[in-house]
């Protein structure tokens, strides 16, 4: 499956990043062959609607789960309709750590 | 002629001098007052008379399911994140719109419309024979002041004499109220904060090419640092306010100073008069 985890930096060693729609990157990782792609957030410093962008990302490249620390109500709302689970990852931790703790089924589902 | 009543800071007494204005002129002349403080407005708290109301719409995109392949043209031209293209169907956010009407041109299959949505309203009354009240109220929810505004100040397109009483802040809607006015008249009061704010909104009206005076309300005597702000920036005071608490007490019971004393009346006649050099001189 295709997941995506809010980060800091490119990285899998880069910081976790809490916001979602406000995150400086997206990281998406097929948990299958274990392959990394790092997405720059280019809506992160807009007014408004980064929410629904930050979902259409995500649905554009089929992504079925997410991992980040918080969703807002128009992201949550896109999420849900397209059918896209979400997970709470607060830890501070790396994405590598976000990424185990979510493969060992550790997170807390929040949609 | 349109005068603009801004502050900067909130309850300065913008409502207090723009109702004052509009009251006194009319007494020789025709004059329509604005109420441009769309998310709350007041003015019609000083003025009574019949209302005739009228909606105000934006227009809002209606999506054809059938027509549309779920290309996504239209959410990856949307600017404010408002549509959001899924495998089975479209998800628009109503808040986020901005009514720009780009995703209906961009749709190859003319699969989008638009259609009206009510954001707000705007009420006429005729307190006088030659005093006409405009208010625009936003709907409760709606977030964008500035299409209620514009409506509100087109209403008042055909009258000779417009004054236009401004929201708090120096944001779109200030911005929208200022928008080709002949003059601004800044209401400060002296204190750090008043000041402060002040500066804010004398430099959005600047900066939109709209000369300013200043009125200072509640005064105690102490403005020293709002004349000298004043004198820097090239700003006339047009008129000070003493602080008294007779006035204060007419106005929150709905009353007008200037309907109670000649000498009130007065001086908003010379408001007006320093109005027109202003406007006068900036030409």
């Amino acid at each position: 499956m295709k997941i995506c985890i809010t980060a800091q930096g490119s990285t899998l060693d880069a910081r976790a990043e809490e916001r979602f729609g406000r995150a400086p990157y997206f990281m998406i990782i097929d948990t299958e062959t274990g392959s990394a792609e790092a997405i720059e957030n280019q809506f992160a410093g807009a007014t408004g609607g980064v929410g629904p962008k930050s979902a259409q990302l995500l649905i554009d490249r089929k992504v079925t789960a997410l991992v980040s620390g918080m969703v807002g109500g128009n992201a949550r709302e896109a999420l849900k309709a397209a059918g896209i689970s979400m997970f709470t990852y607060r830890a501070g931790g790396s994405v590598k750590d976000a990424l185990e703790q979510f493969t060992g089924s550790k997170l807390e589902r929040s949609g | 002629m349109k005068i603009a009543v801004a502050s900067g800071k909130g309850g300065t007494g913008k409502t207090m001098v723009a109702a004052n204005l509009a009251l006194v002129v009319s007494q020789s002349c025709e004059v329509t007052l604005v109420d441009c403080d769309v998310e709350e407005p007041n003015l019609h708290l000083f003025f009574g008379g019949a209302a005739a109301t009228t909606d105000v719409t934006v227009p809002v995109p209606v999506f054809d399911l059938q027509s549309c392949d779920k290309c996504g043209k239209c959410g990856g031209f949307c600017q404010y994140g408002a549509i959001t293209v899924l495998p089975d169907r479209i998800l628009f956010f109503p808040e986020l719109c901005h009514s720009c009407g780009g995703c209906t041109l961009v749709c190859p299959k003319g699969a989008i419309h638009e259609e009206p949505a009510r954001i707000g309203q705007v009420t006429i009354v005729h307190p006088s024979p030659w005093l006409t009240l405009i208010t625009g109220t936003l709907d409760e929810g709606k977030p964008h002041a500035t299409p209620v505004i514009r409506a509100a100040k087109d209403m008042s397109r055909d009258a000779g004499i417009v004054i236009c009483d401004a929201s708090p802040g120096t944001a779109c809607p200030v911005v929208e109220t200022l928008d080709g006015c002949d003059a601004c008249i800044l209401v400060t009061e002296s204190t750090p904060f008043g000041l402060h704010d002040l500066h804010l909104a004398a430099e959005v009206a600047d900066r939109l090419g709209v000369p300013s005076g200043v009125v200072i309300n509640r005064s105690d005597g102490q403005d020293k640092k709002t004349l000298e702000f004043c004198a820097t920036h090239e700003l006339p005071v047009l008129m000070t306010i003493p602080f008294d608490r007779m006035t204060a007490t007419i106005q929150n019971r709905g009353g007008l100073i200037s309907r109670q004393s000649p000498e009130w009346q007065g001086r908003f006649a010379e408001l007006f008069a320093r109005c027109h050099n202003l406007i006068r001189g900036s030409q």
